[in-house]
């Protein structure tokens, strides 16, 4: 306080002068309201104040001005133009007065910085003159030299180009005198511009790491350290080895030896032989010292700089291993933490030893310890102790405070699902302990676990049934419907249920879950899942129910007679309201068998109540899965209630039996990839031929190549329309070819239109599978031309909203986004499996192809639908490849959604990738396609698009 | 090396800044809030390490000021805490007991220590008795 200057004696002649408040003045009335705004108005003042003071003549006014601009802007970040502080700053360098001397070179060197690098070059020569022996005292020399090299040690001289060129040979004599300021400055002024400096300064410099005063060699040794450090090239300073070699065995100065070993840490990896050289030296130091500083350098350079040193490393790791057991020191803790995270995966078993150290501290207060404790156990993991670690760390989370918690899933999902869950053995184990970590109440984590849920599901056959059930625990939680974390989580487990929902074991429980009240509190993404799910349980019920039917031989009619006496409800105008005794009777029944008559008619009746209302939902995507639903819980009624008018007995079942079989199909193949290891265990069925060449299959299809499958892209959306009109009125050949263009899109995007795509596929010259699929599902189209044009009346009311809605993210989470990069592995398996490394470009394209032909034949084979999942679970790349496409298709079509496919996109979606059901699906677009309602609202659609 | 060091008080207000690598006053003013932001936060019994965007920022905290410096990620936290140490027991010794007020006041004074023991980021003077008296010397 004493020290502080007070304002100058001598009077200048300006009033405001006399007056002048000094810094204490200052500081006193910026304290004296601590409010914000008094002080902004304080500093406000006083800048004006300082603005006047500032371009006085006299010296000393000019330098308290400096003085309280210096400390406003460098404390108050008061906006000070960089030209207002450096200019008199420059201004007063000249002075003979040494204080204000001082004063201008701190306002220098703080306010220089690269912005204002103009004026630096006003101060070179006062900088040369300070540098330069004067005729004053040695002492005050010294002084006025270690200023001017303070300053250009500082970021901002150094950054200016012209000053190491005018200064460099300044510098010289007070590096040969050893001084350390010259020295750092000089590091800094070789830094800036090595091919100025370096010719002149380096010599000198490195012979100040020789110099018998330890304050020189020490400065050297950091200059050095600075200089080497990266992203600089450390192989210039090769040469300096034996000088920084005989100071790391001779100095006594640990700031030094410290520096030295940072230095031996970025040139030990140069030279080999240098390895050698140093780590007896380094291991002497390590077992000596005493100051855990230069300890923990000595390790961190063992284990970074010389890891083939066997004993150095054991050494280096049982120092570490002290310093993770220091109880009473956090620093020590961490720091051994972290000198560990260093090892590699070849000392994993020697960090696994501390385990139990590292456990504990993932208990630890401090977030730094336990970051880098979990980033170490995560480290050790591998398919052995996966479950052990996993199981460990999620027990962990329910004591952590929230963001450790989810750092701590967040890491455990990583793992787990890292090259597609490469470490994970057991799934059952891996899907309870997704449904687990997403009941952990902390979890924000839905998003990763939701993706891995349903990944899972597409990719590992053998998880399925445990995906199932722990989709049933999750779903049958009305608990979980309040949390939004979970959302995706369940839109996952509602979406895993519904696709493989002939493994659940009670399907009327699940579509209650899906119905039940509070899914009204999901956002609409997620209800629209659940809606589709329900309508997967209830179709394959149906399947279950009229297949029983038919085994059991009973009377069909009466089933249906029953049905109808139910339908009434359902088909008057009004939403079903079945009576409440009705309800009760199902609802006790249903138990026992769920695929009794009342277990059927329970669960439509429980649809139409709660999904009835939805058709008149705002938002289009539930709307339109409500309305797909209730039209097909009405499709059945309509039927019955046809029958009972007009047609014959005879006709009844089966037509129900082949709208239930229709629509069996349209849900029938399995969908996704599977995981490489998984495709390992799945043997190759009989009579597939693997390597049986299919050029001849070019034939067939030659004629369509010509033909783009432009309807996948929708970008320009005027084009695309047209686009695809054209291509409905192509023969129903080509346009199940172009469906199989859309399924199989990876094939043909080669023209540059797509974004992402890898463009080593090669062109597809055949498309066996939908031309065979023609003349296998003839007999089928009858009936899927029967379903739509019924269903239809249901439910093409509001597509066209749909527009820009934007709803592609519900179905891009449900669908595994991380499908695409997967591909490649997928391929690049399958290529070098089936065909070797020759035909690399046509490979990818063939496997999938051999694949779609086994599948489709077993298509054709088969009708029952579970038998094609059993065979389809063999064919990842078709697969695959059919459901990236699609989602493709999904995407590009949501954007622009063409007139045409009004109101039965998402169906279409569903089924392109369906073998019998396509063409009729055809047919109907074709038909829709010209009927005048949908036609005239075309142009509502393109304004919307513009 | 020290990229810049900072003297925070416990309620956040500045009281003093050096900057060692080029930040331009925008940059200053978030790097500052963002760090108070951080570090006040810390409880007495954490680490003294920060990691901030890829540096680390050794603290320590005397009385009711925290005195920070920001270094590479590759650089010696142990030595950086030393170094924290070695400049509060010189400021000690100067102002004799040295109070956050000592701070305010005289600011350029502890500009001019910090100088004689850091310059260009790194530790040039470890010995006090050479800091003190150059600091001495200064001052006529």
């Amino acid at each position: 306080m004493a020290s502080t200057p007070a304002a100058p004696a001598v009077a200048p002649s300006l009033v405001d002068t006399l007056f002048q408040r000094s810094l204490n003045d200052l500081v006193k009335s910026l304290r004296a309201d601590p409010s914000a705004a008094g002080e902004a108005v304080a500093v406000a003042r006083a800048l004006s104040e300082i603005h006047r003071e500032i371009r006085a003549p006299d010296a000393a006014t000019k330098s308290v001005a400096l003085q309280k601009l210096t400390y406003l802007s460098s404390l108050h970040f008061a906006p000070v133009g960089t030209h207002l502080l450096a200019f008199p700053a420059i201004e007063l360098l000249a002075s003979p007065h040494l204080p204000h001397k001082r004063l201008a070179y701190l306002a220098a060197s703080l306010s220089l910085h690269p912005a204002s690098l103009s004026l630096l070059p006003l101060a070179t020569h006062q900088l040369h003159k300070d540098l330069s022996p004067s005729s004053a005292g040695a002492a005050h020399q010294q002084h006025l030299s270690a200023l001017a090299l303070q300053l250009l040690a500082s970021p901002a001289a150094a950054a200016a180009p012209d000053l190491p060129v005018h200064l460099a040979h300044d510098l010289v004599p007070h590096l040969a005198r050893g001084s350390p300021r010259a020295i750092a400055a000089a590091a800094r002024v070789i830094a800036a511009s090595p091919s100025a400096a370096v010719p002149v300064l380096f010599k000198p410099l490195a012979a100040c790491l020789a110099s018998p005063d330890p304050r020189a060699s020490t400065a050297a040794a950091a200059a050095f350290c600075d200089l080497s450090a990266p992203p600089a090239d450390a192989t210039p300073f090769l040469p300096l080895a034996p000088d920084l070699y005989n100071l790391l065995t001779t100095s006594r100065s640990n700031w030094a030896l410290i520096k030295v070993l940072k230095v031996f840490a970025r040139l030990a990896p140069l030279e080999p032989r240098l390895a050698a050289r140093i780590v007896d030296p380094v291991c002497q130091l390590l077992t000596r010292s005493s100051a855990m500083s230069l300890t923990f350098e000595c390790i961190r350079t063992v284990l970074t700089a010389l890891p083939a040193h066997d004993a150095a490393v054991r050494l280096a790791i049982g120092k570490a291993k002290e310093f993770v057991a220091a109880d009473d020191d956090p620093n020590l803790r961490y720091l051994g933490l972290l000198a560990l995270g260093l090892l590699g995966p070849a000392y994993a078993s020697t960090v696994n030893d501390c385990r139990d150290a590292i456990v504990k501290s993932l208990g630890d207060a401090d977030t730094n310890i336990r970051q880098e404790a979990l980033h170490l156990i995560m480290g050790m993991v591998n398919e052995n102790n996966i479950m052990d670690i996993a199981g460990m760390l999620i027990s962990h989370v329910a004591k952590s405070d929230p963001e450790f918690a989810n750092d701590i899933l967040g890491a455990v999902l990583a793992a787990c699902g890292h090259n597609v869950y490469e470490m994970v053995v057991d799934f059952d184990w891996y899907v309870s302990l997704l449904a687990d970590m997403a009941r952990t109440l902390l979890c924000a984590q839905g998003d990763e676990i939701g993706r891995q849920l349903v990944d899972v599901g597409l990719r590992v056959r053998d998880a399925r049934p445990e995906l199932v059930r722990s989709a049933r625990t999750l779903l049958i939680d009305p608990a979980l419907l309040g949390n939004h974390f979970l959302f995706p989580v369940l839109s996952a487990a509602a979406w895993v249920s519904g696709e493989y929902v002939d493994l659940t074991k009670d399907p009327v429980e699940l579509v209650e879950a899906l119905l039940q009240p509070r899914t009204s509190l999901l956002p609409i993404s997620v209800r629209a899942v659940y809606i589709h799910a329900v309508f997967k349980v209830i179709t394959w019920c149906f399947s279950v129910y009229v297949g029983r039917l038919g085994d059991s031989g009973m009377a069909v009619d009466v089933m249906f007679d029953r049905l109808a006496a139910d339908q009434t409800v359902g088909s008057e105008s009004n939403v079903a309201l079945v009576s409440g005794e009705e309800q009760d009777i199902g609802a006790s029944t249903v138990r026992k068998d769920p695929f009794s008559h009342e277990s059927i008619l329970y669960m439509i009746n429980l649809i139409q109540t709660t999904v009835g209302p939805l058709i008149n939902c705002n938002e289009v995507e539930v709307q339109e899965r409500a309305l797909n639903l209730i039209g097909f819980v009405h499709l059945v009624r309509e039927i019955q209630e046809l029958n009972k008018r007009n047609v014959a007995d005879g006709d009844k079942p089966s037509r129900l039996e082949e709208l239930v079989k229709t629509m069996q199909t349209v849900f029938c193949q399995e969908l996704g990839p599977v995981s490489v290891n998984a495709q390992m265990k799945v043997a190759t069925p009989d009579g597939l031929i693997l390597n049986e060449n299919l050029v001849e299959l070019a034939g067939i299809v030659s004629e369509d190549d010509t033909t783009p499958s432009t309807s996948i892209f929708f970008y320009p959306c005027s084009r695309h329309s047209a686009d695809t009109r054209d291509e409905l009125a192509v023969s129903i050949d080509s346009s199940s070819l172009s469906e199989h263009r859309k399924r199989h899109g990876l094939f043909y995007l080669q023209t540059g239109k797509t974004e992402d795509e890898p463009n080593d596929y090669p062109q597809a010259n055949d498309s066996l599978p939908s031309s065979s699929n023609n003349s296998v599902n003839d007999d089928k189209l009858k009936t899927a031309e029967l379903v739509f044009a019924g269903k239809k009346s249901t439910a093409t009311k509001s597509r066209p909203k749909v527009v820009k809605l934007d709803t592609e993210d519900f179905l891009s989470s449900m669908m595994p986004s991380a499908n695409v990069p997967k591909e490649d592995p997928l391929s690049g398996a399958l290529r070098d499996v089936l065909l070797g490394s020759d035909a690399k470009a046509l490979s990818s394209q063939r496997a999938s192809d051999i694949n779609l032909e086994g599948m489709l034949n077993k298509t054709s084979s088969n009708e029952s639908s579970s038998q094609q999942i059993e065979n389809l679970g063999s064919h990842p790349a078709s697969r695959s490849s059919s459901r990236t496409s699609k989602q493709q298709n999904h995407d590009k079509e949501k954007g622009t959604n063409p007139p045409e496919s009004d109101g039965k996109e998402p169906r279409k979606h569903r089924s392109s990738g369906r073998s019998g059901h396509r063409q009729g699906k055809h047919k109907h677009r074709e038909k829709s396609s010209t009927q005048p309602d949908t036609i005239p609202q075309a142009p509502v659609i393109q304004d919307f698009l513009l | 090396m020290i990229n810049f060091v900072l003297l925070i008080s416990r309620q956040g207000k500045v009281r003093l800044t050096k900057w060692y690598s080029p930040y331009t006053q925008k940059e200053r003013t978030k790097v500052i809030r963002e760090l108070s932001g951080l570090i006040l936060t810390r409880g007495p019994k954490l680490c003294n390490f920060v990691e901030w965007r890829g540096y680390k920022v050794v603290y320590r905290r005397y009385a009711s000021l925290y005195f920070c410096m920001c270094i590479d990620a590759d650089d010696n936290e142990l030595e950086v805490l030393e170094i924290i140490h070695h400049f509060v027991e010189i400021l000690d010794r100067y102002f004799g007991s040295v109070c956050e007020l000592d701070l305010i006041f005289n600011f350029h004074k502890a500009y001019y220590i910090l100088d004689e023991i850091l310059i260009a980021g790194e530790l040039q003077e470890s010995s006090k008795k050479n800091v003190a008296r150059l600091i001495a010397a200064q001052a006529c």
